[in-house]
């Protein structure tokens, strides 16, 4: 497991062209929340938003990239060789979401970080165990959405494509940038299953000196879900694939 | 026991045209394919493009679940035991792709040398002869992006040999390399049997399944028309003649025209710098050279000749006898 993760992210974080979107995505998310909040005079506003663009990026890195990772796999036509080795292929494809949350890292810590250079953003966080492993737990969670994603991305081809499709909704649906108050009533059950939503309270409840704990045991219960329906789903996504020739499939 | 054992498979996709009538059509690829290979035994699948060697091989190695038959591979069955199967077997797939192209071909190794579980303290040794065994030592910090087509392909070798399995399966290992490298290729894929291990090889290469294989199934349109040893398989034509006739620009519907001659028993064109080459097979004691020029509608006609037949006449009257 912890070859395929270092492996599969030095494959992932190798090309020079998505890595500059990992510059140019923090920089564009800490500018909309810095342009969004600065007419607020308390500094904790701008933290709120800076955290809120901080998981913007993370997501938006997570869910962009989960697509694009099964995708080369077809493209470099290492899918079969992956699913014809042999261990569970579960324990396989964990190892790539989770290389990919790992950029989600990167680019939220990115993300704060111009806030606080480029716009001066107070970046004074209360609680910094609790936010540390608050950061720590939705970085799991987010790598769990992943490979519920990718396991889709497995039987279905054109499956990328949602990743794209979640990227933007989450960040409304999530809270990351207008809180869920502000949101209609039906939208609201829709926020409580993605744990998004929970890790980006744990977050902003440790940093501005709150109680993370409950939303983080949410969060993480909810990156438990996925990954059990993920590894249910995989068998017999991989049964239909295997029946339906769709591995080799570009 | 066989080593591999297939039994009546069959393997039939499913695939549609038209966007808004949308038609569904299933095409059999493969239609009740039967064969067994035995311990440390070279087979190959012989066999052109299309013929359903690659989908057979697949469903061996477990990626294609056969729509009926079974297969068993060292007494293991390849859908119910896929998993038991996977860690026997090795696989080599021609072409480019397969390798994770922005990193070396050291990672590359070094990755499914950790999926197939060989233990960390023998894979870097376990690497270093497997580079040497397929001529790649002193390249393999390279990322395999710049690699060769032949480079590549004998990565995938190395790879499918990385755990030491004792049953390979090669799946037109030589395709698209230069004849120095394939010849090469072809010694390692000999040294493999030296070493005990039991293999089958899918070619379209006639040659090539003469100089390796203990015995070839020629699959043509997804069944076996002949198995045999090389010899046996020659001495299927082996009382034939054949008419070559090199043309300068074949005209259209030529082949056609030959193959209607009585007596004709497959037709086949090849391909030679800026010429054709007609080969025609017919019975040894029936002299048709006339009657095959006199259907050539006037083309620029080189050098004629006529000889004994070949294993790849064998072969080309094997896959033709359908058409």
């Amino acid at each position: 497991m912890a070859f395929g993760w270092y492996f599969q992210f030095k494959a992932i974080s190798r090309s020079p062209f998505e890595g500059l979107f990992q510059i140019i995505w923090p920089l564009f998310f800490a500018t909309v929340a810095f342009l969004m909040f600065r007419a607020g005079t308390d500094p904790k506003t701008l933290l709120y938003a800076s955290l809120g663009a901080a998981v913007m990026g993370m997501w938006s890195a997570t869910s962009t990239t989960a697509g694009g990772a099964m995708q080369r796999e077809r493209w470099h036509g290492t899918l079969e060789a992956l699913v014809a080795s042999p261990p569970h292929f579960s324990l396989i494809l964990l190892p790539i979401t989770l290389a990919m949350s790992t950029i989600g890292i990167y680019c939220l810590v990115a993300t704060l970080l111009f806030g606080r250079f480029v716009f001066g953003i107070d970046l004074t966080v209360e609680h910094k165990v609790a936010f540390g492993v608050s950061i720590v737990g939705t970085v799991l969670s987010f790598g769990a959405l992943g490979f519920l994603f990718a396991v889709s991305f497995v039987r279905f081809r054109a499956a990328w494509a949602l990743g794209n499709l979640f990227e933007y909704p989450v960040w409304l649906i999530g809270g990351f940038l207008v809180p869920l108050v502000l949101l209609p009533d039906w939208v609201r059950p829709i926020s409580w299953v993605l744990a998004p939503t929970w890790g980006m309270n744990a977050i902003r409840e440790s940093a501005l000196g709150g109680t993370p704990w409950p939303d983080l045991a949410l969060c993480l219960a909810l990156g438990v879900a996925y990954l059990t329906l993920g590894v249910l789903a995989l068998d017999r996504v991989l049964g239909a694939a295997r029946k339906r020739a769709t591995l080799s499939l570009t | 026991m066989s080593v591999v054992e297939a039994i009546d498979l069959h393997r039939t996709y499913r695939t549609s045209t038209g966007t808004i009538r949308r038609k569904w059509i299933d095409v059999e690829a493969v239609r009740g394919v039967s064969f067994a290979i035995e311990k440390g035994e070279l087979f190959g699948l012989l066999g052109p493009n299309g013929a359903g060697k690659t989908t057979t091989i697949k469903m061996l190695i477990t990626l294609l679940i056969p729509t009926s038959g079974t297969a068993k591979v060292l007494g293991h069955d390849v859908v119910k035991d896929a998993r038991e199967v996977r860690k026997r077997i090795g696989y080599v797939f021609g072409g480019e792709r397969g390798v994770y192209e922005r990193l070396s071909g050291y990672d590359n190794l070094r990755y499914f040398a950790e999926l197939y579980g060989v233990p960390p303290g023998e894979q870097k040794q376990r690497i270093a002869s497997l580079l040497e065994l397929v001529g790649l030592t002193g390249r393999e910090q390279e990322r395999t992006e710049g690699y060769s087509r032949g480079m590549k392909q004998r990565l995938h070798v190395a790879r499918g040999l990385l755990h030491d399995p004792p049953v390979v399966f090669l799946d037109e290992p030589t395709i698209g390399l230069d004849p120095v490298g394939a010849r090469e290729l072809r010694a390692t894929i000999a040294s493999l049997v030296d070493a005990g291990k039991t293999v089958l090889l899918t070619t379209h290469y006639m040659f090539e399944a003469d100089a390796l294989c203990d015995r070839i199934a020629v699959i043509n349109k997804g069944e076996i028309v002949a198995h045999g040893t090389p010899a046996q398989l020659k001495q299927n034509v082996a009382e034939g003649a054949v008419v070559e006739v090199e043309i300068f620009g074949i005209p259209e519907g030529t082949v056609e025209r030959v193959r209607e001659l009585p007596g004709v028993n497959a037709v086949s064109v090849e391909e030679r710098e800026q010429a054709q080459v007609l080969i025609v097979q017919t019975p040894a004691d029936i002299e048709l050279t006339h009657a095959i020029l006199g259907r050539l509608d006037g083309a620029n006609v080189g050098r004629v000749s006529r000889r004994e037949p070949t294993l790849e006449d064998a072969y080309v009257a094997l896959v033709s006898s359908g058409e």
